[in-house]
């Protein structure tokens, strides 16, 4: 599953930055019907979570009004030099994840 | 067979009925109710909060959003969560943000679906359990989910 991460790689001490995540995901809302009548089943991201150092410090809970190819932006405030984590989690329980590293200096 | 006047009017009355047996939709009594289970019942105050949205969308599968909230963002007084909810797609949840201090600005955004012109809120939930909301009537002129 392919992801796009918009991250800047250093930062100043204190410094907030802005992060951009966009995942490769269909997003099937599951109340479409298909070509043969049937509903087709839901298929949905419905966690994204970040974790800086280890610690929790964003997390996005999606619902089917999430467009396909889910886009995320939120903030961070830059303290230490270390790994961002980025987790995602689909309702069949399927996680992926990836990471980057931050300099702060 | 010959069709007569009796089943074709029959027939074309029954049609909305036919129509009726797709998926219900959410109103903004169960967008109520949704908001209602985010708050535990408890008020929410207009303000603080800023909700960026287009007012008139032509594609309503992908619709632009952003929410920042007006928050100094300390370990003691920071946005633990922002709702978004909307009035008649399938569901009236639509995404839920969980923040904390170490966020430093409560500003997000996403692309949400909607189906239909309709009034879409956002709430956040205070470090002091104090709920504020901004909405905003967004006109849609392709609504999502109607495809087939």
């Amino acid at each position: 599953m392919s992801v796009l991460i918009n991250i800047p790689d250093s930062a100043a001490p204190g410094e907030i930055i802005e992060i951009k995540l966009l995942i490769q995901h269909p997003m099937e809302t599951g109340f479409r019907t298909g070509p043969d009548g049937a509903l087709v089943p839901r298929d949905i991201i419905e966690s994204v979570t970040c974790l800086y150092l280890g610690e929790e410090v964003f997390r996005a809970d999606l619902y089917p009004a999430i467009t396909a190819n889910p886009f995320v932006g939120f903030h961070l405030r830059a303290d230490t030099t270390g790994e961002i984590e980025f987790i995602w989690t689909d309702n069949a329980g399927v996680t992926s994840r990836e990471a980057r590293t931050l300099t702060v200096a | 067979m010959t069709l007569s006047r009796r089943t074709a009017l029959t027939a074309l009355l029954s049609l909305p009925l036919v129509l009726q047996t797709r998926a219900a939709l959410a109103t903004p009594e169960s967008m109520q109710a949704a908001l209602d289970d985010f708050t535990g019942g408890a008020p929410v105050t207009p303000g603080r909060v800023t909700l960026k949205i287009p007012l008139l969308v032509e594609n309503g599968n992908s619709v632009p959003l952003s929410v920042s909230v007006d928050s100094p963002m300390t370990a003691e007084d920071h946005v633990e969560q922002i709702a978004i909810f909307n009035e008649i797609n399938p569901l009236p949840d639509t995404a839920r943000f969980h923040l904390g201090p170490r966020s430093g600005l409560a500003a997000v955004e996403t692309r949400i679906r909607l189906n239909g012109s309709q009034t879409v809120h956002a709430v956040a939930r205070m470090t002091d359990g104090s709920f504020w909301s901004a909405t905003t009537d967004v006109i849609v002129t392709a609504p999502a989910c109607r495809e087939v």
